[in-house]
């Protein structure tokens, strides 16, 4: 365990300084974080100005979802995403056979090699926008409220990881399959607003379908204790039910995985 | 009278650009799984009109309603799957390996080539978009017949019309745009970058999120000067309800393309001058 934990601080400590090297691509990552945030606040008070509250959710416990999200959306872009990319370059360049003959879990390697700080401004205004938002709430929340979140906020980025990689898997078929998880995150966007804002069978899809209520919509109404241990359970199944599921699917995949020489 | 003479050299011109256009439409249909996935991936009108829906049928809002946004997003949705346009990454890669130069020795400019390769992708496209239309026109049919009394949808001729020269024009303002700030490729190696800022002040302003009308009308007065609302909004309110002051919108329009047509035939001369990548 500690090996792990060693080596993932290498990986990170290397990828951060190799990323140093293009310190203008943090300038762009940060306007576009910005720019984009506005963007989501903005659309947001578009929705409310006439008083009316999407699914009955009041303007800060919205913006507590819009926090969510773009903190979600930041480790997604900081982590995941860079490494599913890569997984697909592996296969195409027969580089996955390097990967797989290392001394170390290949999944765990392939999910955490890579750090982009792509995702950084991100994660730091989400977090900034989640303190903000939990104060402006009816009943603000303490440090008791925070810390309720959580728990489903990590079943929630649990659940992201486990459906981003089980995709991003389909390449060992599939080699250009690296369009998938776009495809993915691109829908995932529906997460910046509550579930319940959404016309009922989208309500249904984003739940079942694509578990994006799991992600920003049970954390945030965790915290504001719109719903019971319920959905955290819930959202417990989901984050181990899509966990082991993908852990099962990888191992399928390298069975028949034929290596680039072979 | 000399029969082995050259044709015309306009006639020429459209000879090479129909192959030219035939070519990528081949090439784009080896790729349908991918454009497929590219479709998914500018769904999000479809994920707004989601939100937009409810917020209609609150009736809180005085100028729509969940009919008029369901149709309003379906416009958007098709006005945005014609005019998706990414020439910036083929030519920001060609600048920087240099494949650029093999594309100027050919005797038509390279943007006849871009140009049609993006048509090329529409084509292969098409049958997706009009397929996912369709499934949601079936699922939620009250957009088709009108359940608040506003009747069937049934676009007039000159609607129709309009909305597919508008949405054609809308793709040519997208292009220019991108095409022109894919000239700084010449002097960055990250152009893109700066379109990907464009890109989200264009997600804001040109009615991917909501529909203009909920703006308050000052901001919607200043935003119909810019080029944003033509690129999506323009077109599909002229498809969904026709409700468009077509006459200052067409002059801002051409207003915009003369400018950035000239913008970008400056960049490109001055960029070509700077070019200098294997053996130009």
């Amino acid at each position: 365990m500690t090996r792990y934990a060693r080596t993932l601080r290498l990986f990170w400590g290397a990828s951060i300084s190799a990323e140093m090297e293009y310190r203008a691509n943090f300038v762009f990552a940060a306007v576009g974080s910005v720019l984009t945030l506005g963007g989501a606040l903005a659309t947001l008070a578009v929705l409310y100005q006439h008083g009316y509250e999407m699914g009955g959710w009041s303007w800060p416990e919205a913006m507590l979802v819009v926090a969510l999200y773009t903190l979600l959306d930041g480790f997604q872009r900081a982590v995941l995403a860079p490494n599913r990319q890569a997984i697909s370059e592996h296969v195409q360049q027969g580089t996955l056979d390097f990967v797989l003959i290392k001394p170390m879990d290949a999944q765990f390697w392939l999910s955490t090699r890579r750090l982009s700080i792509w995702g950084v401004p991100d994660v730091l205004l989400g977090l900034a926008l989640i303190v903000y938002a939990g104060s402006k709430l009816d009943t603000p929340l303490g440090v008791g409220g925070y810390a309720a979140g959580l728990i489903p906020l990590l079943l929630g980025a649990a659940t992201l990881y486990a459906l981003g990689y089980a995709l991003a898997t389909l390449t060992i078929w599939v080699t250009k399959a690296g369009n998938i998880t776009i495809a993915m995150q691109a829908l995932l966007e529906a997460g910046r607003y509550p579930v319940p804002a959404y016309a009922p069978l989208f309500r249904v899809a984003f739940t079942f379908v694509l578990p994006v209520a799991f992600m920003t919509t049970v954390p945030a109404a965790t915290m504001t204790g719109k719903t019971g241990l319920v959905w955290v359970i819930g959202s417990l199944g989901v984050a181990v039910g899509l966990l082991v599921a993908c852990r099962w699917f990888w191992r399928f995949a390298l069975r028949s995985y034929t290596s680039a020489s072979s | 009278m000399d029969n082995t003479t050259t044709p015309h050299p306009a006639l020429q011109f459209f000879r090479v650009v129909r192959r030219l256009l035939g070519v990528w439409y081949a090439f784009m249909l080896t790729y349908r799984f991918e454009i497929m996935l590219w479709m998914v991936a500018t769904a999000l009108p479809l994920i707004m009109m989601g939100v937009w829906i409810e917020a209609g049928a609150s009736g809180l809002f005085p100028d729509i309603t969940a009919v008029s946004v369901a149709r309003y997003f379906l416009a958007v949705f098709v006005v945005r799957q014609v005019t998706v346009v990414w020439v910036i990454y083929e030519f920001e890669f060609q600048v920087n390996s240099g494949r650029l130069s093999s594309n100027l020795l050919t005797p038509i400019d390279p943007a006849w080539r871009y140009i049609t390769m993006l048509l090329g992708e529409q084509g292969a496209r098409l049958p997706f978009f009009v397929g996912v239309v369709a499934l949601a026109l079936l699922i939620y049919p009250a957009a088709l017949r009108g359940e608040d009394g506003s009747g069937w949808w049934l676009p007039s001729l000159w609607q129709l019309g309009w909305f597919v020269v508008l949405t054609y024009a809308a793709f040519t303002v997208r292009f220019l745009i991108q095409y022109t700030v894919a000239m700084l490729a010449f002097w960055f190696e990250r152009a893109s970058g700066f379109d990907h800022l464009i890109f989200l002040v264009f997600l804001f302003c040109s009615g991917m999120l909501f529909p203009l009308e909920v703006l308050p009308d000052g901001m919607r007065e200043v935003l119909m000067l810019t080029p944003f609302p033509y690129l999506l909004w323009f077109p599909a309110t002229m498809l969904a309800t026709g409700d468009v002051e077509l006459m200052p919108g067409l002059a801002i329009l051409a207003f915009w393309m003369v400018l950035l047509f000239v913008l970008n035939r400056m960049l490109w001369r001055r960029g070509l001058r700077h070019y200098s990548a294997m053996g130009a």
